[in-house]
């Protein structure tokens, strides 16, 4: 629709048409009260005073009310930019020294990346959200698809190739658990926010050692239940074909299912992880130093083995970890590991 | 030279983004200078300083900062230019909402950090939905559900800017924005250049010292809330 059709189309018959405008309404509620008007009469009428008091630019205010719609449909109408692998081209380390390697990266692989803090990791990271093309300080090349990657992920801020968890992060919002989902959802435009909503919450008590329900606020869950649900909502609700991971603590969630689900909605997973249990459930891991990738290691059949008996060690400890939840005594006789 | 001004609600993040993005600038051989404007108090050109970059700052006191700013903004660039800067970067704080200290035809880019709250899109005028890039920072201590309907929510104050996320702390993003900011369109003087905004006016008897309440100490540009009783 173009400019001058769309901005004198009163604001009742916009939201009828297109019930993900209702959000920008309720947005700019100073400005669009009367919803029997159009946004361009509603402006018109005002009076220089109130443009002032408003701090409103008629002509500013109505051009982004066209380009939010227009960004809006968009938004909704990406789903042929499926993301298939990705490919981080060699460029160099702090020294100049050229890479060694290319790595192409499928969706539902799991990569870790390895090295000491300030080698280069978030740098890494940063390469592949930038989509960098030879114009970063490493000079990476990130290919998606095989493929020269459009431009248009750097700037469009709803729809970022990648979405990221790091350690400390925290809700900070004063919402219920269910609120939290919904509005999260709501600007996502998802349209059955309902089944969305209970869908999360089920992935995410089945990641938790502790479950938690919808009215639950959110500032109030655990550091187990808050990772399990960042990771379920990020897996079911971002659109981010990218999930970069800054290290899973152990605490209160199961990692293996986390990762699982994540594979399950089809992301591309990248953690940043010492944990030799994450390391060794990913496929591969990339080491880097000195700013460089300076190797990839396979995942061999020893190192699975080993994680095989890791995850034991885990368990134990989990179960030990329940048992003074609940307020028991330790037994000696309950430690058996091979 | 290049002119950016920067501008953002306090502890927003202003400063070590800047810092991150001169890191970025220098490495490509631009001298990089920085004005800080605020209002009682700031000890940020001593940190610029500590790291070689030319600082000037600018308090204002009993002025209010954004006027403040447009009546220096000319001599500051004429100071940029007698150093030889490549860049001329100025920060300033928004301090009432209402504030825009950006001119027509220079970069403008407002940092507002995610913890402030998903309402402050909406509370804040002209300086973010006149922006022409809004950086969001303080993303690594919140969910990413958090950080995602937060820039839904500037993306509906302000479509056309382009957003972006910038950690502070580790500079990510930092280098990328230090790629967006250059213009090739060199400048010597913002005379005759126009504010985007009007700022907001204020002309009655307290703006000239007057402590005492009450009408009968009122003059000029006053108005009065409505309560609903008349």
């Amino acid at each position: 629709m173009n400019k001058i059709d769309f901005i004198n189309l009163n604001i009742n018959q916009v939201i009828e048409e297109y019930p993900f405008m209702a959000d920008y309404f309720s947005e700019n509620e100073n400005l669009f009260k009367d919803f029997s008007k159009s946004p361009s009469s509603i402006i018109d009428e005002l009076t220089e005073e109130e443009l002032e008091d408003l701090a409103i630019d008629k002509e500013l205010t109505l051009n982004n009310y066209y380009e939010y719609f227009n960004q809006m449909l968009d938004f909704l109408g990406i789903e042929d930019d499926r993301v298939e692998s990705l490919t981080i081209i060699k460029g160099y380390d702090k020294s100049g020294i050229r890479e060694t390697h290319d790595l192409t990266i499928n969706v539902g692989e799991v990569i870790a990346i390895v090295g000491p803090t300030g080698s280069g990791k978030s740098r890494l990271l940063a390469d592949i959200e930038w989509i960098a093309d030879e114009d970063t300080p490493t000079k990476r090349k990130i290919l998606i698809n095989n493929k020269e990657a459009d431009k248009k992920w750097r700037f469009s801020s709803g729809n970022k190739i990648v979405a990221q968890l790091s350690q400390n992060m925290n809700f900070v919002m004063d919402l219920t658990v269910k609120e939290f989902l919904e509005l999260h959802a709501n600007s996502r435009l998802v349209e059955d926010v309902d089944n969305v909503v209970k869908k999360i919450i089920e992935e995410a008590n089945l990641l938790a050692g502790e479950t938690f329900d919808l009215e639950t606020p959110i500032t109030s869950l655990s550091g187990g239940q808050s990772r399990a649900l960042m990771i379920a909502d990020t897996a079911i609700l971002s659109k981010s074909p990218i999930v970069l991971i800054d290290e899973i603590e152990n605490a209160g969630i199961d990692r293996k299912k986390a990762l699982d689900l994540l594979v399950k909605e089809e992301k591309i997973v990248l953690m940043a992880t010492h944990d030799p249990i994450l390391a060794l459930m990913a496929d591969k891991r990339i080491v880097i130093k000195n700013g460089g990738i300076s190797k990839i290691i396979f995942t061999n059949n020893e190192e699975k083995q080993m994680l095989k008996k890791l995850e034991e060690v885990d368990k134990f400890l989990m179960k030990e970890r329940q048992l003074i939840r609940l307020g028991q005594s330790i037994k000696l006789e309950s430690l058996h590991i091979d | 030279m290049n002119l950016i001004t920067i501008s953002g609600p306090p502890s927003s993040g202003k400063t070590s983004v800047i810092v991150k993005t001169i890191d970025a600038l220098k490495r490509r051989n631009l001298k990089v200078g920085v004005v800080k404007f605020d209002c009682l108090y700031t000890d940020d050109d001593v940190l610029y300083k500590k790291l070689n970059i030319p600082v000037k700052k600018g308090l204002s006191g009993s002025l209010c900062p954004d006027h403040y700013f447009v009546s220096n903004i000319e001599e500051v660039t004429q100071w940029g230019v007698k150093i030889d800067l490549d860049v001329l970067i100025t920060e300033s704080a928004g301090l009432c909402n209402r504030c825009s200290p950006y001119i027509k035809d220079i970069k403008a880019i407002c940092v507002i950090d995610n913890l402030s709250g998903i309402n402050t899109p909406k509370k804040i005028g002209p300086m973010l939905k006149a922006a022409d890039i809004v950086v969001i920072t303080k993303g690594d201590i919140v969910s990413q559900a958090e950080r995602e309907v937060f820039a839904s929510r500037v993306r509906q104050v302000n479509p056309k800017a382009i957003t972006m996320n910038i950690n502070g702390l580790t500079g990510q993003g930092a280098f990328e924005l230090s790629t967006l900011i250059l213009d090739d369109k060199q400048i010597t003087t913002v005379k005759g250049k126009e504010l985007r905004f009007s700022m907001p006016s204020a002309l009655c008897s307290y703006c000239l010292g007057e402590r005492r309440i009450g009408e009968d100490f009122q003059l000029g540009n006053v108005r009065k809330m409505n309560l609903g009783d008349k």
